[in-house]
């Protein structure tokens, strides 16, 4: 499996170069340039923008360029945002970093924490009154888009009731130890369920039907005629079966942790990559824009080969020689 | 039924409640004893109420299914009322049964040395490592010559024949007194579904079992069975000791069936293989369930079933042809 891991990475790389070619291409297609916003502004001399473009060397041929920005990336030197005053790309990327994998993992978590016991329970009863609810859960939690369910949210818990806050990740900067770490969950757990939301219907879904799938076979038949209690059925032969795709998605998942609260964060003013990007966006700061396209992309080719991974691990059906 | 009989069936029936009101009479009122040493063969075609009879007897029926009457004797004692947790001291335990298709039986996520073990463990609350020695005897005694490995790999690295061996192997591993195969070899080849038989008939007198053979095979029953009982529509037609069977086959079903088997000397007045098929089990005819493929039918039998009654010692019928 080693090998098999070393080869896959090793295919990473030129995966990784076809995506600086396209991140490139995309940004090069896209119109105008950072200044198309302030050119309009009279106040500013063309010689002065045509000057600052040679600078930055937007003027060179198409290829020169892409060749200058991927040596500077591979050298870990991601640019400098044009928006925020030519502040290192990397510094703003690492800072917001943290607070949306927090916010990731905290959303995975409760995901699986509420998906998984449902989903067997469904299975275990199909049919019954707790059964039908999750399934409309289900249907519901796939049908209302994130925004909505989040501003809805807000406005029951945090308005109404007044339990979570709805805006950023701490109260102040001046609490330390377990008080900070509470204050953090704390803000975490309103966006963090909305950005669960849709994750928590699927990942049930599927609990349920491949725990019902694998109580159907016929391995169970034998472990019940070998004598084995509900418990050991369940737990021990039917589970590790159930999970093996669970885990697989969880893999997938990886990739989704970081791009994929954008307007999650939005709802929730909540300072982490969804929120800067959308900015960069809007203001058209392409040596942000990407980096993060390229940091994203990173992320779902290590979700894939995670993916392949846990699915050498939990199935012993699959080896890679 | 004697002291040492290993199981006792007293008027079984286990019914399929559907859907629109109807009901699926799988197993419909049967009788059957198997003494220690004896291969019992249970035979008939597909949809006959074969599995659900073996599966009756484990207590392992799921809805909408349910034994609705008769009683279960394994080694003298009533189980078919037990609870489910009770049962699981007596699967795997007093009772061994294996299955149809070796290739999806075995857990494919753990070893089989691990489903080996789990059942020593918990039927003979041995220590792992004792359950492991074990393991490797039993893997030995089934024909892994390197047993010492053969624990550590997963069924997908074994073939069919073996993952069956793997199967008898963790069916007699507490020395049941009663081994189920439910047709253990029709998944497998034909170069070895022999040799799995013959393992069945070695583990069956090393170890004194009673073993109930299911199969649709009368090639199979001529080689290993002691007794036949040959079932149609959830219902036995006909009981017989083997020599009885072969030689003087009362009911028209079994003759069908014996008209099917490839034979060197086929005799002439045996009928051509059956038309049609097995009704399924909430479609079964009024009267005589084999009249809608009966060659003899009669007026009679479209009315009346009829029962099951001694034909000489040791030989039931249920025919109207025979009173
Ligand atoms: N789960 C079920 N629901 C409804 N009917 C069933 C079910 N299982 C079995 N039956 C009925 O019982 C009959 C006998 O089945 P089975 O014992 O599996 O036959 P076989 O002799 O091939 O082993 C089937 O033909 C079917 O009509
Ligand atoms: S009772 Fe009638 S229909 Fe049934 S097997 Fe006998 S002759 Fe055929
Ligand atoms: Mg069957």
């Amino acid at each position: 499996m080693y090998k098999y891991i070393i080869r896959r990475i090793l295919i990473f790389i030129p995966m990784l170069l076809a995506l600086t070619i396209i991140v490139f291409a995309l940004a090069q297609a896209a119109p105008g340039d950072p200044f198309t916003g302030q050119i309009l502004d009279p106040n500013i001399d063309p010689e002065v923008y045509e000057l600052r473009r040679e600078e930055l060397g937007l003027n060179d041929p198409v290829p020169v360029q892409y060749f200058n920005w991927l040596t500077s990336i591979l050298s870990g030197d991601l640019g400098q945002s044009i928006y925020y005053n030519g502040r290192s790309v990397l510094d703003l990327i690492s800072q917001r970093f943290p607070n949306t994998m927090y916010l990731g993992v905290f959303a995975l978590a409760i995901t699986l924490m509420i998906s998984i016991p449902i989903g067997i329970y469904s299975a275990r009863k199909p049919y019954s009154a707790l059964d039908y609810g999750a399934t409309g859960f289900g249907f519901l939690g796939l049908a209302i888009p994130n925004f909505f369910f989040g501003l809805i949210a807000i406005y029951i818990f945090s308005i109404n009731f007044g339990w979570f806050p709805s805006q950023g990740t701490i109260t102040s900067n001046n609490l330390t130890g377990i008080t900070a770490l509470i204050d953090r969950l704390h803000h975490l757990v309103l966006p963090g369920i909305t950005l669960g939301l849709a994750g928590t219907a699927t990942y049930m879904r599927y609990m349920r039907s491949e725990v019902l799938d694998v109580l159907g076979s016929d391995y169970i038949r034998t472990a019940k005629a070998k004598g084995m209690t509900s418990n050991s059925v369940l737990y021990k032969h039917t589970l590790r079966n159930a999970l093996i795709p669970i885990v697989t998605l969880m893999g997938f998942e990886f990739g989704a942790l970081v791009s994929g609260a954008v307007i999650t964060e939005q709802v929730f003013n909540f300072p982490g990559l969804g929120t800067l990007f959308l900015q960069s966006v809007m203001n058209q700061d392409y040596p942000v824009i990407m980096s993060m396209c390229l940091l994203f992309g990173v992320f779902i080719l290590v979700g894939n080969l995670l993916a392949d991974i846990f699915y050498c691990i939990v199935d012993p059906r699959i080896r890679y020689d | 039924m004697t002291n040492s009989t290993v199981l006792s069936v007293e008027g079984l029936k286990t019914y399929f409640y559907l859907d629109d009101n109807e009901i699926a009479k799988a197993v419909d009122h049967v009788d059957f004893a198997i003494e220690p040493g004896e291969t019992l063969a249970l035979v008939g075609e597909s949809g006959s109420g074969k599995s659900i009879t073996s599966l009756s007897i484990m207590n392992l029926i799921e809805k909408p299914g349910k034994i609705v009457d008769g009683a279960i004797y394994l080694n003298g004692k009533n189980i078919v009322d037990l609870s489910d947790k009770k049962m699981t001291e007596i699967r795997g335990k007093e009772v061994g049964m294996i299955f149809q298709e070796p290739m999806t039986a075995l857990n494919p996520v753990y070893t089989v040395g691990n489903q080996i073990v789990e059942v020593l463990r918990k039927h003979k609350k041995m220590s792992s490592s004792v359950a492991k020695k074990r393991a490797i005897e039993l893997l030995k005694l089934v024909g892994f010559p390197r047993a010492e490995e053969t624990i550590k790999e997963h069924p997908h690295q074994l073939s069919g024949g073996m993952r069956q061996r793997v199967m008898i192997a963790i069916a007699i591993a507490c020395e049941p007194k009663l081994l189920i195969a439910d047709e253990p070899t029709t998944a497998l080849d034909v170069t070895i579904q022999a040799q799995i038989l013959d393992l069945i008939d070695e583990m069956k007198h090393k170890f004194d079992m009673g073993v109930l053979l299911i199969t649709h095979d009368l090639g199979v029953v001529a080689e290993y069975a002691d007794r036949v009982l040959v079932m149609y529509g959830g219902q036995i037609v006909e009981s017989a000791t083997k020599q009885t069977l072969f030689n003087d086959p009362k009911h028209p079903y079994t003759n069908g069936l014996l008209a099917s088997l490839p034979s060197l000397d086929k005799q002439t007045d045996r009928l051509g293989a059956i038309k049609g098929t097995v009704p399924p089990a909430h479609r079964f005819p009024k009267g005589c369930r084999f009249s809608t493929r009966c060659p003899h039918v009669m007026e009679k039998c479209l009315h009346a079933n009829p029962d099951l009654i001694p034909e000489s010692d040791g030989h039931e019928v249920r025919c109207h042809l025979f009173k």
